[in-house]
């Protein structure tokens, strides 16, 4: 098993849950003076400190930690660790659900991060309770070994409680973890940098709506990488992605990219996506260690998450939307499944996959074909191409998931790559800066297969140079699926 | 002060209605924002439902009631009868453990009832020697109205009671006081009780009449037959003892940069509010509503944001309600409601109006073309006042505000109502006009 854990420095910022890059001092974001957290003993964690037991496990021990629950919407603070909600390890760590191929990924991450200051912290394991602030002896140490290309993403991306319940192979994300309780310190705006930010998350002196969860989101989990983000010219980023790996019957890895796009002239775009990426997402992980065939399995995802998206319409709207429009919320949805000899797409709506394989002598190709008023005109061969999307209704979409959706059509497709090339998943507001396959191909990093993350922020970038007028989502999968941590150099 | 912990105080609920999306360089919000007390009357306020109150229970408040005495008022001699038979009326709605008082105006104010600078408290004697008292009441003399609201305002404030309320009952114009002295003494009294004026016969000045009305934060309305007098004061001193909270505040926070165009109460009236903000504390401002029963009010609220890029959000009000107390601090009353502004390349999004916003527009410009319109008339433009009322029939017609559209129909005839065609009527009662004028503000809400 490769080790991936991470170095025990803080992962999080107690103050404003910033994520901290390792050997920083103050927090990048609202300048917390790290330095005023207690380090984390450098010793093995074998010593009974501040009257507590020592920590039952060891530094390899996969922890499964479970995820907070969904978020109820774009307003609603995420829920924070239960300590109850951890299952219970014993030293060995063999005890834990893996699958084979997929090695433990958990860096050991303090139990409850809890910030200086915080009372009453639970710690189930142990069957303590603190009525004092959390001390450094809360903190799992990992070995001294530096952490794998794992580079700290700041991917805020929530995944549900069942998610973790359902294969076992789920890799541990550690920046799920949450700190115990949330710090309740003012933060300071980040437009004016005068006022402080109130509840409702606009500032107090200049009324600037501040940086959500949303607007930035990166995941990387071993060999598969995904960047959101909220574009120049969107006040939020209705857009959502979700990666994951499994591993199929035989053993064999699968990786799993889930790309979706809000409609925006639909109420609550935001949660629509975010809704049929984790329930397609969850879908897949569900069947394809079952041995579903990846394009079955794919199609059934879709269904599942057009599901998901109608159920919203019936749910109340929130109390700040009085939208004079009414429409059910939609989004759309573009997936890929890669095996070892596999690459199996799924969409419905505009949002897209290409191919580019790593010898570029071969030539991309885009996998998918649009649900758009373009893509329609082009295929009834009524209109050429540059005439069909020089058109004002070209990116009027014909497909989509939600309530208001007049027959899902869930298209999928399957190929068999004869050699290794990358799977580009992406939104609009990244193919609209490199529509045709050559230039999406120009676009990818050359090393794309190895740092797909890197290769995702590329991509995300090239969308925001052009100007960025949507959200920008990009996946990167490399093909074949190879196991885990091998890809992880 | 209101004692909020008592049961039956309103429960207030905000809510924006606005399109929230502006284009780019975009600069004006708009917001319907309807302010909503519940719980209080609902249950059943003491005149309703008095078997739930027991004397003394219910919020505490005093009365006090402005009959015209002056000379005009027998004339017809009925007006007079009429006038004491509705104060009777009035007198019998008060609930028990009311502390009220009866002025006759003239030139001068006059106790009448209980006299010797105090308030009685109601009961079933106190009701008796107060309708005895009114047979004392005659007319003769001047009118300087001034002086029956200072009177009031001194009744009033002796009395330690959370809701303190006044009833005008004038027939004539304020012709022994000059404007300058009403409006000072109106300046004295706003905010320290409100005040429902009524104009009897057709020789009062409206705009006298709705400026006290307005000043005072109360209603403004025309009895043109004394007969109705006795009805119209029930139902007043009905509401009046329907109200569970008196000064209540709309707070507005506006962020650093921005401005606020106007504040304007938009429904059940039209009442410009503007320039009555108080400061209270950095970027924030307190519009006075006066006092509050179970009751709806919409307010239309116009801000002007800095210009923002594309894909920004900010907050561009913050509205919330408060009783402000005498020592500069105040009781927030828990509901809040934000107007936001994003800016958007999205044109469906940001050219929509916001159906609440255009429809409390147009009747704030159907208040204004009525009294434009009748003025232009009074001053002999009659082709202007026939253009300003015939927006106004277009107007009242497409919003739906039946009862305006009716009171226009006494004052001009209709040729067609949706292209604002009307004719001036070369006869117009007089009763007609005013009572136009005086509800030329009545708003209708928003056709759901």
């Amino acid at each position: 098993m490769s080790q991936m854990s991470q170095p025990t420095a803080l992962s999080r910022c107690p103050s404003c849950e910033e994520p901290l890059e390792s050997g920083d001092r103050f927090c990048g974001a609202c300048g917390y003076d790290l330095s005023a957290v207690p380090a984390p003993p450098s010793d093995t964690p074998t010593l009974t400190m501040n009257g507590t037991t020592p920590h039952p496990r060891s530094e390899a021990d996969p922890v499964n930690w479970p995820a907070p629950p969904a978020p109820g919407g774009p307003g609603a603070p995420g829920a924070t660790h239960l300590p109850t909600d951890l299952p219970g390890t014993d030293s060995g760590g063999s005890e834990l659900p893996t699958t084979p191929g997929a090695p433990a990924v958990a860096p050991a991450v303090p139990d409850t991060p809890a910030a200086p200051g915080t009372h009453a912290v639970q710690s189930a394991s142990k069957g303590v309770r603190f009525d004092r602030p959390a001390e450094p002896d809360d903190y799992h140490l990992a070995s001294p070994k530096p952490s794998t290309p794992t580079s700290l993403p700041t991917s805020l991306e929530r995944r549900d409680p069942h998610e973790q319940g359902g294969p076992p192979s789920q890799p541990v994300d550690p920046r799920t973890a949450t700190p115990a309780a949330p710090v309740t310190e003012a933060k300071v705006c980040v437009a004016c940098r005068a006022g402080n930010v109130d509840t409702d998350g606009y500032c107090e002196n200049c009324g600037h709506a501040q940086p959500r969860e949303r607007d930035h989101m990166e995941q990387e989990l071993g060999t598969v990488a995904a960047v959101s983000d909220r574009g120049l010219r969107h006040h939020r980023n209705e857009d959502a992605f979700a990666v994951s790996r499994t591993a199929l019957p035989d053993g064999s890895p699968a990786v799993v990219a889930i790309v979706c796009d809000g409609v925006s002239s639909a109420t609550r775009p935001d949660d629509a996506s975010l809704a049929a990426a984790r329930t397609a997402n969850e879908a897949l992980l569900e069947a394809l260690p079952r041995g579903t065939h990846p394009q079955q399995a794919m199609h059934e995802a879709v269904v599942a998450a057009s599901h998901a998206v109608n159920a919203l319409a019936t749910e109340p709207e929130t109390a700040q939307e009085h939208a004079p429009h009414q429409n059910a919320p939609a989004c759309t949805l573009v997936g890929a499944v890669v095996t070892s000899g596999l690459l199996v797409v799924g969409w419905v709506g505009d949002s897209r996959v290409y191919w580019v394989p790593v010898d570029r002598g071969a030539p991309p190709v885009r996998l998918t074909e649009d649900d758009s008023w373009a893509a329609q005109m082009v295929a009834a061969g009524l209109m050429s191409e540059a005439e069909a999307y020089a058109d004002e209704r070209a990116h009027a979409i014909t497909g989509w998931l939600g309530a208001d959706a007049y027959e899902l059509e869930p298209h999928t497709a399957a190929f068999k790559p004869d050699r290794p090339g990358v799977v580009v998943v992406c939104t609009d507001g990244l193919w609209n800066y490199a529509e045709a396959a050559e230039e999406m191909a120009e676009v990818v990093p050359s090393d794309a297969g190895q740092r797909p993350l890197h290769a995702a922020r590329v991509l995300v970038g090239h969308a925001l140079d052009g100007g960025g007028h949507d959200n920008v989502t990009v996946a990167v999968l490399p093909f074949p699926a190879t196991p885990q941590g091998a890809g992880s150099a | 002060m209101a004692n909020f912990s008592k049961p039956n105080v309103p429960q207030f609920s905000v809510d924006v209605y606005q399109n929230e999306y502006l284009p780019e360089g975009g600069r004006e919000v708009n917001a319907i924002v309807t302010v909503s007390a519940t719980g209080g009357g609902t249950i059943g306020n003491a005149v309703a439902a008095p078997h739930l109150y027991s004397p003394g229970q219910g919020p505490s408040a005093a009365v006090a009631i402005m009959v015209d005495c002056s000379g005009s008022m027998d004339y017809p001699a009925t007006k007079m009868r009429n006038a004491r038979e509705a104060t009777a009326a009035a007198i019998d709605t008060l609930r028990d453990g009311v502390h009220f008082a009866v002025i006759g105006g003239t030139h001068v104010a006059k106790e009448v009832y209980p006299g010797t600078g105090r308030l009685a408290v109601a009961d079933a004697t106190t009701r008796d020697q107060a309708k005895q008292a009114l047979r004392k009441l005659s007319a003769g003399g001047g009118t300087a109205i001034g002086t029956w609201l200072r009177l009031a305002d001194r009744l009033l404030s002796s009395a330690d009671v959370s809701i303190r309320h006044g009833i005008l009952l004038t027939d004539g114009r304020n012709e022994h006081e000059s404007p300058e002295d009403l409006k000072a003494t109106l300046d004295t009294c706003a905010g320290r009780f409100t005040c429902d004026a009524r104009g009897v016969g057709t020789d009062w000045e409206v705009k006298e009449v709705t400026g006290i009305a307005t000043a005072l934060l109360g209603t403004a309305d025309i009895v043109a037959d004394p007969a109705a007098l006795a009805a119209d004061f029930t139902q007043m001193m009905e509401t009046a003892m329907g109200k569970e909270v008196a000064d209540v505040s709309l707070r507005l926070w506006t962020p650093v940069g921005t401005e606020i165009k106007f504040v304007k109460q938009v429904a059940p009236t039209v009442e410009e509010l503007t320039g009555r903000r108080v400061e209270a504390g950095p970027r924030a401002g307190d519009y006075p509503t006066g006092s509050w029963g179970d009751e709806s009010r919409d307010y239309h609220v116009c801000v002007r944001v800095p210009a923002a890029n594309v894909g920004q959000e900010m907050l561009a009000a913050r509205v919330s309600l408060v009783v402000p107390r005498g020592d500069g601090s105040a009781e927030n009353l828990g509901a809040q409601g934000l107007v936001r502004a994003v800016w958007t390349d999205d044109m469906a999004a940001s050219t929509s109006i916001n159906p609440q916003v255009a429809h409390y527009t147009g009747q704030a410009e159907l208040a204004q073309a009525i009294q434009q319109g009748l003025d232009l008339r009074k001053a002999g433009d009659f082709d202007g006042a026939t253009a300003r009322l015939g927006r106004a029939v277009q107007l009242a017609g497409a919003s739906g505000n039946a009862d305006t559209a009716k009171l226009l129909a006494k004052v001009v005839d209709v040729v067609d109502a949706a292209t604002g065609t009307v004719r001036l009527k070369a006869k117009v009662a007089e009763a007609d006009e005013m009572t136009l004028e005086t509800r030329s503000t009545k708003t209708v809400r928003v056709k759901k």
